[in-house]
């Protein structure tokens, strides 16, 4: 067994419990500091896993696990959500008083449930990092005492997932069934024996809306709404994030085994699924007034389109998802820390409560309107390269009317994050204060605009990056 | 002397305003913010000046190239390099923008971000212009359309709120479309079979592939929706007047003087230059929406009240004869309309300066308030009375060349839409003598007599640009042989087809 396979993982997972402990012996004002060393570790295991190259190649526990170029990419992603995350959330410790301890162990174990999931190369394996990240959430959707939303939010958050939850353990209970094994060569075999019928049809089905649900693709994206707006805003961005790149990956991964024999079954569902999930979060996103529902059905919007590289099932189309889901990634980070900054300082989430930023806080109003930008695909951006991509992937796969379908839901969103914009820049109302920016949110929002604007203007490192993945993954 | 070949002129004349707007953005409030403004904008005029007069006539062609390679993965590179056509249109961006920055001397509310956007702006614009390479092209293009969004919005006149969102709408509708377009050639370039097997976005080297005629009609059809939103072609024009009049002035100098050019310059270089076939199929509809656009729209400029709106819908009717010149497909019907762009640009950056300069001063813009300005403001009634002519086709300013052009090349083609559109020219010296007549001549009004004539700074732009409409009609060779070289291969492309007369 090699080790170097799982390092991540056990770092930390190490992470995770010395955090718990830290958090019971630190006094309540010094609860922070579990932050900062959960930023520090974290970076470090970032880096270090830039430079080990034992972590993308392998398998561990008898092809229990398994670490390839891709799941590497995804890690490397997840830890990024979660630095940033953490960093967010500094500013936040302080209202949870005693319990800001297990906060940034928590955080640490949905990363870690994360990383799990894209590496698992069988069924059981894959359910238990997915319900360690899922579980980890739930806590973290309620852990504002003081609001009642978050405490409605995690209600639903936990119920709602028990149901997909279910529908996917069924889902992959037909597998098993089929197959006789839990394994994923086992799931594969029986889907290339050409005798996948009706039975693995349905078991499919059920996999996408067990996965649907966390991608929040329509028609399973209800419970996305409510729990962003309840949830603390930071873990609303590491849901948004590091969630939803944790299932995409799984779907790249359970899709690409079995894709290649039934594309003409399942092709069609796949499409219904991004054409829905594209129009509804696109136009019921309009009249939303808070930032965190509009973003809410913006990134259930982009779940609709990055769905699109899976239409198109070509390596372009999916090295065009792991790019934009890494520019996904920083634009949302971006626009939700713009959200705490403000929040932090006048307590609102709502459009409204941006009225004159240009004015009160500069900083605020050039990272959100970079960000909404790239989620718009608007050059320099880096969400226009992105966009361009997936829309290229699907033309070529002869989808016209689908890529004019998803570039037109594409300017009615540009309708709804210009609204934000637009109320930025209005003049400024009386007795609205200057807002203040806490370092820790300049660092993360600064990070994140530049990320974004650095790749529209050169996006060359990374379309390289994302196309060696793939050259590696697909072998 | 370093040659120009080396030295990338180009580059720099892009970036110039993009270093300016970020320099802006870090400057002191207060006048610098306007000399630095002021300062990179000379320095794009400058060199598009020097590009212009050493470009090669003789040698023709694309010049000035500079290339480095910027996504090599799917074949993107940082290219430009400009020819007959694209070189004019460099030097009408920087005019513009030069003028722009003096008519905005005066803008008091948040100077710093005003010409931050202006500058950025422009800087996408000469990228459209000068890009050798289809991704930037289109790259740039989408570049300027949020701080347009944003100068309408924050800077604008009366409903601002509606015609910024109509505007960024309405192109980004269209420019979705041409996305399409685009994708679509340059996986048909990539295809092995069909064409070249490897990824490419360089214009020169797509415009060489052989498109399948169906392919063609198709493509073709996108991009005349895409860009034709930018010209605007009807019924695509709707938020042309509502936009240019609710600009501020110095960004309703640029939307009509060099953003509706995009349009026209992207479907001359892009469509035409790819598509043959797809033009010659498509042309016949052009020619009548052109016509329709020229005289219609005129016949809308002569019942407004407001003046700026007459300017702005006479921006869409002319644009109209650059449709018909394009229709056309000949050498002398496209120069002209390459020549019409340019003197257009020109000539309603001069209107819309004046219209401003007016506003400014009498915070009205109704028709009917106005009478005897020519005795308080004798320069501008004089300037506005040169845009005026220039608008109506007199000789001597250069917008009477390139529509004779355009009209002798076209009557061979389409001999029905451009007499129609011919008659769009007696619109248009209805609507303007009307509103020269209601504006500056007439008994003197004591309630004007408070103003003062434009003076100073407001003088430059007002100078450059009638000079340089003076220039070019009197000496239409200085332009005309440019454009003809840069417009000639593409007229090679028609001969096969049997369209269009060749001289």
């Amino acid at each position: 067994m090699d080790f170097r396979v799982v390092i991540l993982e056990i770092a930390v997972a190490i992470l995770g419990i010395v955090l718990l402990a830290t958090g019971l012996l630190l006094p309540g004002s010094k609860k922070r500091a579990n932050g900062l060393i959960t930023a520090a570790v974290l970076t470090g295991l970032l880096v270090y896993s830039f430079t080990d190259s034992g972590a993308a190649d392998g398998e561990f526990l008898m092809g229990l696990y398994s670490a390839d170029s891709m799941t590497l990419y995804f890690k490397q992603l997840f830890m990024i959500a979660a630095i940033f995350v953490t960093v967010m959330s500094l500013t936040s410790t302080a209202r949870f008083k005693e319990n800001g301890g297990e906060y940034f162990s928590l955080l640490v174990f949905a990363l870690l449930g994360m990383m799990v999931m894209v590496s698992a190369n069988d069924f059981l394996t894959l359910y238990v990092g997915l319900e360690l990240m899922t579980i980890s959430f739930v806590i973290l959707t309620a852990f504002d005492r003081s609001s009642l939303k978050s405490a409605e939010a995690g209600t639903k958050y936990v119920l709602l997932s028990a149901m997909s939850s279910a529908v996917l353990l069924y889902g992959l209970s037909l597998f098993y069934g089929l197959s006789g094994s839990t394994e994923f060569e086992g799931f594969a075999a029986c889907a290339q024996s050409g005798s996948a019928g009706p039975m693995f049809t349905v078991a499919v089905i059920l996999l996408l809306s067990g996965l649907g649900f966390k991608i929040s693709a329509v028609p399973f994206h209800m419970w996305a709404p409510d729990i962003y707006e309840g949830a603390p805003t930071p873990i609303t961005a590491f849901l948004a994030t590091g969630s939803k790149a944790a299932s995409f990956a799984v779907l790249i991964r359970m899709l690409t085994l079995m894709l290649e024999d039934n594309y003409a079954v399942f092709a069609g569902i796949l499409i219904v699924l991004a054409v829905l999930t594209m129009i509804v979060g696109n136009l019921i996103a309009i009249p939303q007034k808070n930032i965190k529902r509009m973003l809410a059905y913006s990134s259930i919007a982009h779940a609709g389109y990055i769905l699109l590289g899976l239409v198109a099932f070509t390596d372009a189309g999916v090295s065009a998802m792991l790019f934009y889901i890494f520019i996904y990634i920083f634009a949302n980070l971006g626009a939700f820390s713009s959200v705490i900054a403000l929040s932090d300082s006048t307590g609102s989430d709502e459009i409204e409560a941006f009225r004159g930023m240009w004015k009160r806080s500069p900083l605020i109003t050039a990272v959100l309107m970079i960000s909404l930008l790239s989620m718009a695909g608007i050059p320099p951006a880096a969400g226009f390269i992105g966009k361009f991509y997936l829309f290229a992937s699907i033309v070529n796969q002869g989808y016209v009317w689908l890529a004019l379908l998803a570039i037109g839901m594409s300017v009615v969103s540009v309708y709804y994050y210009i609204m934000v914009i637009r109320v930025m820049l209005a003049p400024v109302p009386e007795n609205a204060e200057k807002i203040s920016v806490a370092p820790s949110h300049k660092l993360v929002m600064t990070t994140a605009a530049a990320v974004t604007l650095f790749l529209g203007i050169w996006a060359a490192p990374l379309t390289d990056w994302t196309n060696q993945v793939i050259a590696a993954f697909v072998r | 002397m370093m040659s120009l070949n080396e030295f990338p002129i180009l580059l720099i004349i892009m970036l110039s305003p993009v270093i300016g707007s970020v320099a802006v953005w870090f400057a002191p409030n207060g006048k610098a913010v306007k000399y630095i403004a002021a300062f990179f904008a000379s320095i794009s005029l400058a060199l598009s000046i020097l590009a212009y007069v050493s470009y090669g006539k003789a040698a023709a062609g694309m010049q000035f190239i500079f290339e480095i390679p910027w996504i090599e993965a799917t074949g993107v590179s940082l290219s430009l390099g400009v020819d007959g056509i694209s070189m004019p249109m460099v030097l009408l961006t920087a005019i513009i923008l030069f003028c722009g920055v003096f008519v905005s001397w005066n803008v008091e509310d948040r100077p710093k971000e005003f010409f931050f956007y202006m500058l950025f702006l422009t800087g996408g614009v000469f990228g459209v212009f000068t890009a050798r390479d289809l991704f930037l092209l289109f790259f740039f293009l989408e570049l300027a359309v949020i701080p347009k969004f944003i100068l309408i919005n924050s800077w604008g006149s009366k409903y601002r709120e509606y015609a910024s969102m109509k505007y960024t709408l309405y192109l980004l509708a269209g420019s979705a479309v041409a996305l399409i377009g685009i994708i679509a050639i340059f996986l048909y370039a990539a295809d092995p079979v069909k064409g070249l097997g490897y990824y490419t976005f360089d214009i020169g080297t797509l415009a060489s592939v052989n498109y399948d005629p169906a392919f063609q009609k198709s493509a073709f059809f996108m991009l005349l929706i895409g860009f034709g939103v930018l010209v605007p072609i009807f019924p695509l024009h709707r938020w042309t007047p509502d936009g240019h009049s609710a600009a501020p002035t110095a960004i309703s100098m640029l939307l009509a003087g060099v953003i509706m050019k995009l349009g026209g310059y992207a479907l001359i270089r892009v469509g035409i230059g790819f598509f043959p076939e797809g033009a010659q199929f498509w042309a016949p509809l052009i020619a009548v929406l052109a016509s329709v656009n020229a005289v219609y729209i005129a016949m809308v400029a002569m019942v407004q009240h407001d003046i700026k709106y007459v300017v702005a819908n006479s921006s869409i009717s002319h644009m109209g004869y650059v449709l018909i010149g394009i229709a056309s497909l000949n050498t002398v019907s496209i120069d002209g309309a390459v020549g019409q762009m340019f003197a257009h640009g020109i000539m309603a950056a001069l209107f819309f300066a004046l219209v401003g300069n007016i506003y400014d001063k009498t915070h009205t813009r109704e028709l009917s308030h106005f009478g005897g300005l020519a005795h308080q403001m004798p320069r501008v009634a004089a300037a506005f009375l040169i845009a005026g002519l220039a608008s109506l086709g007199l000789p001597g300013l250069y917008n009477f060349v390139s529509e004779f052009a355009i009209f002798t090349g076209s009557i061979q083609v389409f001999p029905v839409p451009a007499v129609i559109s011919i008659f769009a020219i007696v619109v248009t010296a209805i609507y303007v003598l009307r509103v020269v007549r209601q504006t500056f001549f007439g008994p003197r009004d004591p309630r004007w007599d408070e103003l003062q004539d434009a003076k100073g700074v407001e003088m430059v732009p007002i100078v450059v640009l009638c000079a340089t409409l003076f220039l070019f009609g009197v000496f239409p060779s200085l332009i005309m042989d440019m454009i003809d070289g840069g417009v000639a291969p593409l007229a090679e492309k028609f001969a096969d087809l049997k369209i269009g007369g060749i001289f």
